[in-house]
């Protein structure tokens, strides 16, 4: 087994280029409405027992409450509206994360419905039926459903086949259908049986459901917190520290410089006993990274929402961070690449043939044929060549032969009465079988028809050939070339992925010529042909050896091993049990290229953590700007030169920058929902970007901010 | 020629220099620290330790060799500070008393040479040669040892060695260190550094007055003083001594030496790691930071305000004559910029805006280019927090050279910035609080604060020199300043050795067109940003009490 590497491929003449509209990743929009309600859950989240985890914001609550105590004590209009905007900041940050997760219990709520007390009738080893409520069922116990119940737990259909109505969970209102063995034979807990009767095996453990991990998944509740988020975490952590030290050692310096010029008259910021509770607080809460401390956690369950908007399901939040860091994506030709099945696209006449002859013996031939290549050629028959598509009964005389594995032939015998010709027989299939067909006929094969076989075979086309037998003679009339059809849209894509980074590998039991045509009109970087699970498995395998990240989809069960192999394993919901089980992720809807979009999910989310650090960090310039002056000035004039924003006085330029943030990080709470802009395109370019909107603007917009707020609240009696 | 336009040749031509042997010494170092082959000399030492050169060594195991060699050192050069004199060579001085020795000892064996004492009237030549010299040499390879342990955490893969800590020790002695000073010291001498083992001669000044002038062995103890980046001088003065310094040209030289280890490693980096582009990265942001931090300071310097220095044309107290303001600014700037502290010039006496960048180089936490390997760890850290950062902005795990950084590496690299920072702000703030300590300062107000600050962020950072002005031979700052000086050295040595035992296990990520190009331009300019801006936001406050409330009118 290997992968061959394909020397830069070219663009296809014959597919036309029209790429699909971009979906920019993005989640719903926030409602303002959505704050209010959940305002009440932010209060709530005050609670120091919860919010300790939150470090940054945690300090932030134990400045509130410091100051408040000094504001009770020493009433002044300052400190009171100080106090205020710092509980203020506390209850934002909530609401942040309050907002996040009440669009999951939204959505955990519709789940929860589904999760009915069904009874379950599980059948005893005897061969009875018994009534078992469904929380009590086990792993292994066989359960009946017949139309109109409820599927009591997930597991596989192990007898019988039936409609199943899954829109509980992926929202699709068309039935599926379910039936044992094979790959479609897994049924979820809480999804409606529409006809027939199915025995079910039971495969999850109690309250481990699939409904039950989506609900504990979109409410959030006991998120883990994924690895870079806990690095994140600390870096935060020490930055807060750091800060609590420079302004905390600042106390012993103030009070020095204080006392050296006694006859300066205290200040609201400066006395005696050195700077004031309330300003030191405020100074601390402004440095500490507040913004993304605040923003972190909405940050990560949003993340999460707008996969689950996607219908997919990811088992951790690791997994969604593993898919940003993909190296390798492992795509199945058929269904991800190539639209299911290969087409009729070409009709090739041999030995004088008219293309309207082949096009109606083509059509003829397929009439019978209800494969999918089969109902191609009759489309293609149409569409090209404006043959009409004839019922099979309307040639009431005519006997039509079926395709077999024997004969690799299909076709149909005419009497003639239906066209006034004398009988003749037509077959179109592999054409060593209508080779043969020919000449036991006694008939010749025109000496091009080999080349043009060949020639398709070798461009990764499927020949079949057809011939008539007609008065005792037959010929061979012509080729249909079938061939695989490459979905729109899909080099632009790859070649994005190349972009970021990421190979293609394209995964296909055809063999490594047909692979390889497909691979290069399809843009991909690599392919494995013939593949069998144990080649994907190896793949792998050797992938991760070189320190690469691998994504994969996969369905069924021989899939299951390299699911669980992969770093990101995204399951089609339409598999087996087993492979879901496997992966670290389900999507819903079934659709392979979906793990483009997880994987962009996966970025988004991380760009969006970073670039508000960045932000965050940034934003402490201005601050200092503001408030040293605002603290010391008094003692020495020559640090008046410091206000370059020129507030009005050191109570505004204090509060305005307290003020300042605390909105910013209600400003911010859209985008931490919604996620940074995220666009395919190298590490450079995308850092340059986010450096320029995040790391510069996080530079200039808090002193334009700053500057705005001290214009409107120097009115305020308290900032005066 | 003037005193500017000399100035400035001396930076060209020292930036020449350095540039010159940024690549041969950076090389050599490579193939130092990688050869397989041991000398003869290096043999015996081994079987003289009893030790397996061979044998590498677990992040832990070398972290523990480190400070064991250490403990003994300091303990060793203790003992003979306290017992001077009972040994020969005392030139009749007493034995250190003991707050004093464990701050002069806790200073050689950081590589910080701070001196709270004046060496021509304290210690005799014996002490010096045998004890101070020696951990100059053994301080100065300990810092390149641990620089090069992290290195090879880059370097290696799925390992848990990162390399045997007594070859680093005796290969960067014996091959970098030795050579190098023995060369340095036959050209100071040359240039009139003096090189003897005279005691005092009482010589009649031009003015009739008596003067007592002590010999020693001066130009050898110049030499690894500023190529091993220590700084701590024969005499009180220092590098402002004409026995020490005698010319301008010496100058250049001395401080040529006190940069060259530090701009040249980058080049061993590069090379060990497999790509010398990202070495080159690493030394742009440390030339691109020095430069910047000495054309402020220059400029602070010439551009005067006061009587006097509109007068002269420029802020000359406490500069030597025979330097010039220019030169002594680039000394000036060099010297806190690495963890070398030895001064030609008397800093205090710089313009506060001047003093103020001369704060902020040690702030930087010394990368730039820092002392021999300590430096370079520094800035090793800092491009792991920036890489953490930008490597979030573009939607992956964060990653440096192949190695990804998670939050093991954050972990110990946030305790590495913690460390220094937290040293000198709590050492200031408790020296402000106490009413005695305030009282050592000469100047009241905020270049008193100033002088207490730089006290303190000198002995964190390692560097040892001093604001001066400041009496520091007091029990509670040779103790205060001594523990500050042990902390800001083996503290960051614990997590640096971390951080490279943490790296060396990875197996490394390709490199694909969604990795972050480390080696270009733009990374150097964020990792410049990020050192800046991180050392303004952490010492702002504290800066604008100091320097800056007197600088700004």
């Amino acid at each position: 087994m290997s992968t061959t590497t394909i020397g830069a491929p070219e663009s296809p003449p014959d597919v036309p280029v029209s790429p699909e509209p971009r979906r920019r990743v993005q989640g719903g929009l926030l409602d303002p409405k959505q704050l209010w309600r959940s305002a009440p859950d932010a209060l709530r989240k005050l609670n120091p027992a919860t919010l300790y985890r939150n470090p940054v914001m945690f300090i932030v609550e134990i400045g509130a409450v410091f100051t408040t105590v000094l504001a009770i004590r020493d009433e002044t209009a300052f400190a009171w509206l100080i106090v205020v905007w710092l509980w203020l900041t506390a209850l934002f940050a909530n609401l942040a994360e309050a907002v996040a997760e009440g669009r999951g219990k939204a959505q955990a709520e519709a789940l929860r419905r589904t999760k009915t007390d069904t009874l379950a009738r599980r059948l005893t080893p005897t061969g009875g039926e018994e009534q078992v409520p469904a929380p009590q069922l086990r792993q292994g116990d066989r359960v009946v459903v017949e139309a109109g119940d409820f599927i009591p737990g997930d597991g596989d259909v192990v007898e019988g086949i039936a409609s199943v109505d899954e829109s509980a969970i992926t929202g699709e209102s068309a039935p599926v259908i379910r039936e044992a063995g094979g790959d479609r034979s897994s049924v979820t807990g809480g999804t409606r049986v529409l006809s027939d009767r199915i025995v079910v095996e039971i495969t999850q453990k109690p309250g481990e459901s699939f409904i039950d991990r989506m609900i504990a998944l979109v409410e959030g509740a006991n998120r883990q917190k994924t690895p870079n988020e806990i690095a994140l975490n600390i870096l935060l952590a020490s930055l807060t520290i750091i800060f609590l030290l420079a302004v905390a050692t600042l106390q012993p310096l103030a009070i020095f410089s204080k006392a050296r010029q006694p006859g300066i008259p205290d200040t609201s910021a400066l006395g005696a006993n050195g700077v004031t509770g309330i300003v030191l607080v405020s100074l601390l809460v402004c440095l500490i990274p507040t913004t993304i401390g605040a923003l972190l956690s909405a940050i990560g369950i949003a993340g999460m929402d707008r996969l689950v908007q996607r219908n997919v399901l990811a088992m951790s939040g690791r997994a969604v961070e593993a898919a940003g860091d993909v190296n390798t994506l492992l795509l199945d030709k058929t269904g991800t690449i190539t639209i299911g099945n290969r087409e009729a696209r070409e009709f090739l006449p041999v030995g004088g043939t008219s293309d309207g002859e082949l096009a109606g013996a083509a059509q003829l031939s397929s009439l019978a044929d209800e494969t999918p290549e089969g109902r191609s050629i009759v489309i293609y028959a149409k569409n090209t060549y404006g043959l009409r598509e004839r019922a099979p009964g309307e040639l009431t005389h005519a006997r039509f032969v079926a395709f077999t594995a024997q004969t690799r032939m299909s076709g149909v015998d005419l009497d003639g009465t239906d066209d006034g010709q004398s009988a003749s027989e037509v077959r179109k299939g592999a054409a060593s079988a209508v080779m043969s067909w020919v000449r036991e006929h006694g008939g010749t094969i025109p000496p091009e028809t080999g080349e043009l076989v060949d020639g398709i075979s070798a461009s990764g086309g499927t020949p079949l050939l057809v011939a008539r037998a007609q008065d005792g003679a037959a010929r061979v009339l012509g080729i249909v070339a079938l061939r695989d059809v490459v979905k729109q849209g899909m080099r632009e894509r790859f070649d994005e992925m190349r972009r970021m980074g990421i190979r293609t590998v394209m995964i296909t039991g055809d063999n490594p010529l047909t692979a390889r045509s497909i691979a290069e009109e399809a843009g991909v970087d690599d392919f494995l042909a013939e593949a069998t699970p144990e080649d994907k498995l190896a793949l792998i395998k050797r992938e991760q050896a070189g320190g690469k990240l691998v994504a994969m989809t996969g369905d069924g069960t021989n899939d299951a091993p390299a699911l669980a192999q992969a770093d990101v394993g995204v399951a089609m919901n339409t598999g087996t049990s087993a492979a879901k089980e496997a992966g670290n992720m389900v999507d819903l809807d079934s659709n392979p290229t979906k793990l483009i979009e997880i994987v962009e999910i996966g970025k988004q989310l991380l760009i969006t953590r970073g670039a508000l650090t960045t932000f965050s960090i940034a934003n402490d310039v201005a601050k200092y700007f503001a408030i040293i002056p605002a603290m010391f000035a008094a003692v020495y004039p020559g640090l008046d030169t410091l206000n370059i924003m020129r507030l009005h006085s050191p109570q505004s330029a204090i509060l305005s920058a307290v003020i300042f943030n605390a909105l910013v990080i209600i400003a911010l709470i859209p985008l931490a929902l919604r996620g940074v802009r995220y666009r395919p395109a190298s590490a450079s370019a995308m850092l340059r970007r986010n450096l320029c909107i995040y790391g510069i603007g996080g530079l200039v917009i808090p002193f334009i901010g700053i500057k705005l707020i001290d214009l409107v609240i120097q009115f305020i009696p308290g900032a005066r | 020629m003037n005193t500017t336009t000399a100035g400035f040749v001396l930076v060209v031509v020292l930036v020449g220099a350095l540039a010159l042997t940024y690549g041969p010494f950076g090389d050599y170092m490579y193939r130092v620290y990688t050869g397989k082959r041991h000398l003869r000399v290096e043999r015996g030492v081994y079987r003289l330790v009893g030790v397996d050169p061979e044998a590498d060594q677990r992040w832990s195991t070398y972290l523990r060799s480190v400070l064991a060699f250490s403990a003994v050192g300091m303990l060793f050069l203790y003992a003979f500070l306290r017992l001077q004199h009972h040994l020969l060579l005392n030139l009749g001085f007493k034995g250190m008393e003991q707050g004093q020795a464990f701050n002069t000892a806790a200073s050689f064996v950081t590589n910080t040479n701070w001196q709270s004492y004046s060496g021509e009237s304290t210690l005799g030549h014996l002490v010096q040669m045998a004890g101070l010299a020696v951990q100059n040499f053994v301080s100065a390879a300990v810092g390149m040892s641990v620089a090069i342990a992290l290195v090879r955490g880059f370097a290696r893969k799925r390992t848990d060695q990162v390399g045997n800590f007594w070859m680093d020790l005796t290969r960067t002695c014996l091959r970098i260190l030795l050579p190098v000073s023995i060369v340095a010291a036959v050209v100071l001498i040359a240039g009139g550094a003096i090189q003897n083992l005279h005691g005092n001669h009482d010589v009649t000044t031009l003015v009739g007055g008596s003067q007592s002038v002590t010999g020693g062995p001066v130009a050898s103890q110049e030499a690894i003083k500023e190529f091993g980046t220590n700084g701590g001088g024969f005499y009180n003065v220092n590098s402002a001594h004409p026995f020490e310094n005698p010319t301008s040209w010496t100058n250049w030289f001395e401080i040529y030496l006190l940069l060259a280890i530090g701009f040249s490693l980058p080049r061993t980096f590069g090379r060990m790691v497999g790509n010398t582009r990202q070495g080159l990265a690493i030394v742009a942001v440390m030339a691109t930071l020095a430069i910047g931090s000495l054309a402020l300071n220059a400029g602070f310097q010439l551009a005067h305000h006061g009587t006097v220095p509109t007068a002269v044309g420029a802020a000359t107290e406490g500069t030597e004559t025979r330097f010039g303001v220019p030169d002594s600014a680039t000394f000036a700037t060099a010297t806190t910029l690495t963890s070398t502290g030895a001064v030609d010039s008397f800093h205090d006496s710089y313009t506060s805006l001047a003093g103020a960048t001369l704060l902020l180089n040690m702030m930087l936490g010394e990368i730039a280019p820092g002392g021999t390997g300590s430096g370079l760890y520094g800035m090793l850290v800092l491009a792991i927090i920036t890489v953490f950062v930008a490597g979030l902005m573009i939607g992956r795990t964060p990653e440096y050279l192949g190695k990804k950084i998670g939050s093991r590496e954050i972990k110990f690299a946030s305790l590495y910035i913690l460390t220094t920072p937290s040293i000198a702000l709590i050492g200031t703030a408790i020296a402000m609080a106490l009413p005695g300590e305030r009282a050592g300062m000469l100047n009241s107000g905020a270049h008193g604060l100033s002088e207490v600050l730089y006290a303190f962020t000198s002995a964190a950072n390692n560097n040892g020199s001093a604001f001066a002005g400041i009496t520091v031979n007091t029990n509670w700052y040779n103790t205060a300043l001594g523990i500050a000086m042990l902390a800001g050295r083996f503290l960051p040595m614990v997590f640096v050795l971390g951080l490279a035992g943490s790296l060396a296990r990875q197996q490394p990520v390709p490199v694909s067109a969604g990795t972050l190009p480390t080696q270009r331009p733009q990374f150097a300019g964020m990792l410049t940003g990020v050192a800046v801006i991180v050392v303004a936001l952490t010492y702002f406050p504290a800066l604008a009490l100091g320097p800056l409330a007197e600088g700004l009118h």
